[in-house]
């Protein structure tokens, strides 16, 4: 009995490593094989300025997805919207000398002379969603003063005179000095510029909390119930402006863009039941496939000096509608666990 | 002489003077400012607040603090959705959260009663614990929204009985129940006598430490209850609330409408008049369209008027000021 489980597990074990064997001897196309040397056991060190949002959850189970495949390793710090906390940790993150770093900055300074000194001792680094004064080797992101410009063209499209409507539109800023904020009011500035027909009856910051959006919101239809179209500033904010509509029953009559990474529960499915009139998404999954590309690429990039020949991927926007939703328009994220970006 | 002596000016007066001021100024200058639609629409953008200060004004008139009652109300209510949006039952999903904010009141109330912490510290900590723990083992995201399609559930706080919206009748309900609570049975009596002098109360026979915990896991529930009204009204719980300036917003309803932070001292009157002096400060400058930072400048600077008021007209002496005083 025994000497017969003895020879099944040995023959179990020997399956295995043909197994192992066929994987090695992949048919290499000519680029195959060193495309996977490359890249095995190499470390890339990802940290996003949180875990706790959608966004970093999708880039993280992209790389992941990659990292199984080429067979690297993903380590992952968590500094959760402290900057504080998140210098320290850069700090031991560059100290383990990983072959990349990934980093999601929260502003351009903070980890600026951190950055530089990862390039410094050899690390490449790809920048997301947020650049930092000092540049890595790849920024993969959202172009803010696109995404806000997005917004304001369907606003004034919705509200301004081609469409008949009275141009009347209400800011809700998240925090007024946040830098990503900054550059999206620089957007705003310079659009109503090119569109005098709009014209701000408020503007009242919210936190990016959609309790408080729904509060200022639900004052300002009071004060202005003609009011025709709101700019919004981030999807998990907007639930509350959304909310803040329906009940004082103008949905419809008040034309609300948000924006975000276009998560199905977050984007597409209020988009459905009317909460957003339009989505502008940078479409998470998508940036997880440039932040995989250009995690790949750096792996690949030989002696090259880190920071020689930095490029940015600037994420193509989608506007998600009623009329253009389609089943693929957003994603989930059990989808990128289960398949990659 | 005397009949100007025979009105006694308090810090609850004082404030209710300086909201009824504010009232009447906004009234005449912002056109808009005084409709039923704005009135409804100010108690509403404070309910909210005020529920959860009548949770922090029952611990505070104990001689305690409830720190971690916002950090309980997002964690428990974030896990309900969570479980929700995986395919629990609501009902048992909220069974669970309403479970966890019970057990959160029961560690906060045995480690303040029994071990002797104090409860700035004990509820400190705590706070963090259940917002560590929620986060790293409960739910996933910072923002959890609410599960389709489950109209009894968004009804809660999403909805209006004679134009009147939810939140507002919420907090009316705390209100008259907390008020026959702390005024009619015998355990708000207790409360009563245990902050304003423990040793006493406890030589006079009230069993101090049971009431204690009682205390905060009624602090924790009414949390549980508040957040529960925040989600169904924005469709959403967002969690990161739990490290924002909320809890403090919370103590400063419940001080400015005059409950002793010494306790013993205090009523839910105090605490509906100072929600309402915060609810006519924030919508007043929101129709006013006040920037954001002069927002905060003209908060601080009015409730630190109403404490100085305070101060000038109550000067402290060894006759009104306590031991353990904040």
């Amino acid at each position: 009995m025994n000497i017969r489980k003895y020879v099944l597990a040995g023959a179990a074990i020997g399956l295995i490593g043909m197994a192992g064997a066929a994987y090695a001897d992949h048919v290499d196309d000519g680029q195959w094989a060193a495309t996977a040397k490359d890249m095995k056991d190499k470390t890339v060190a990802y940290m996003p300025f949180s875990m706790g949002f959608d966004l970093a959850q999708g880039w993280a189970a992209a790389m992941q997805h990659s990292a199984d495949k080429w067979g690297y390793k993903l380590v992952i710090q968590d500094p959760n919207w402290n900057t504080s906390a998140g210098v320290q940790a850069l700090g031991q993150l560059i100290a383990q000398k990983p072959d990349v770093l990934v980093v999601q900055p929260p502003d351009p300074q903070s980890y600026a002379k951190l950055i530089k000194k990862a390039l410094d001792d050899g690390i490449r680094v790809v920048q997301i969603n947020m650049e930092s004064v000092t540049r890595g080797d790849a920024y993969v992101g959202s172009d803010w003063y696109d995404v806000a410009s997005t917004e304001m063209d369907l606003v004034e499209k919705a509200c301004g005179k081609a469409a008949g409507k009275n141009g009347k539109i209400a800011l809700i800023p998240g925090i007024p000095t946040n830098p990503g904020q900054m550059i999206g009011t620089q957007a705003i500035n310079d659009k109503l510029k090119q569109y005098p027909d709009l014209q701000v009856v408020a503007t009242q910051a919210a936190e990016y909390d959609p309790t408080k959006a729904h509060d200022v919101v639900l004052t300002i239809l009071k004060q202005y119930p003609d009011l025709c179209g709101i700019p919004g500033t981030w999807d998990g904010q907007d639930v509350g402006t959304a909310a803040a509509i329906k009940e004082a029953g103008k949905t419809g009559q008040v034309y609300l863009v948000t924006s975000g990474g276009g998560r199905q529960a977050a984007a597409c499915d209020y988009v459905a039941n009317g909460g957003y009139s339009a989505y502008v998404s940078y479409d998470g999954k998508g940036q997880g496939r440039d932040l995989v590309n250009a995690t790949e690429r750096l792996l690949q990039a030989g002696s090259d000096k880190a920071g020689t020949h930095p490029f940015g991927l600037y994420s193509p926007l989608k506007i998600i509608t009623k009329e253009t939703m389609t089943t693929g328009s957003c994603w989930t994220l059990e989808d990128i666990k289960a398949n990659g970006s | 002489m005397r009949s100007f002596k025979s009105i006694q000016f308090n810090q609850e007066k004082i404030v209710f003077a300086i909201a009824v001021v504010m009232f009447v100024i906004f009234s005449v200058t912002l056109k808009g400012f005084l409709t039923s639609g704005n009135v409804v629409t100010l108690v509403q953008s404070v309910s909210i607040l005020g529920v959860l200060g009548i949770g922090m004004a029952l611990t505070i008139i104990g001689r305690g603090i409830d720190l971690s009652m916002v950090a309980t109300m997002v964690i428990s209510v974030a896990w309900v959705l969570s479980l929700a949006n995986h395919g629990l039952a609501l009902p048992l999903a909220i069974l669970y959260g309403l479970g966890l904010s019970l057990a959160v009141g029961l560690i906060n109330g045995i480690l303040i009663a029994f071990i002797e912490i104090p409860a700035i510290f004990a509820t400190l900590a705590m706070g963090t614990v259940v917002y560590g723990f929620g986060h790293a083992a409960l739910v996933e995201s910072d923002v959890i929204f609410l599960p389709k399609a489950i109209p009894w559930f968004k009804a809660i706080g999403g909805s209006s009985v004679a134009g009147i919206p939810s939140p507002v009748l919420w907090f009316a309900i705390f209100a008259v129940l907390a008020f026959l609570f702390l005024r009619v049975t015998r355990p708000g009596r207790f409360i009563y006598g245990m902050g304003d002098n423990p040793q006493a109360a406890r030589i006079v026979g009230i069993p101090a430490r049971p009431m204690m915990v009682l205390q905060y896991v009624i602090s924790s529930l009414i949390g549980f209850a508040a957040g529960v009204v925040t989600a169904t009204l924005v469709d959403s719980m967002n969690t990161r609330v739990a490290a924002s300036t909320l809890v403090y917003d919370v103590i400063l309803v419940v001080a400015i409408g005059g409950v002793g932070l010494s306790g013993g001292k205090g009523s839910i009157r105090n605490v509906i008049v100072g929600t309402l002096l915060i609810g006519i400060l924030l919508n007043g400058m929101t129709i006013l369209d006040m920037p954001y930072t002069f927002q905060n400048i003209v908060k601080s600077v009015i409730l630190l008027i109403a404490i100085v008021t305070d101060s000038i007209l109550n000067p402290r002496d060894e006759q009104t000021s306590q031991q353990g005083d904040i």
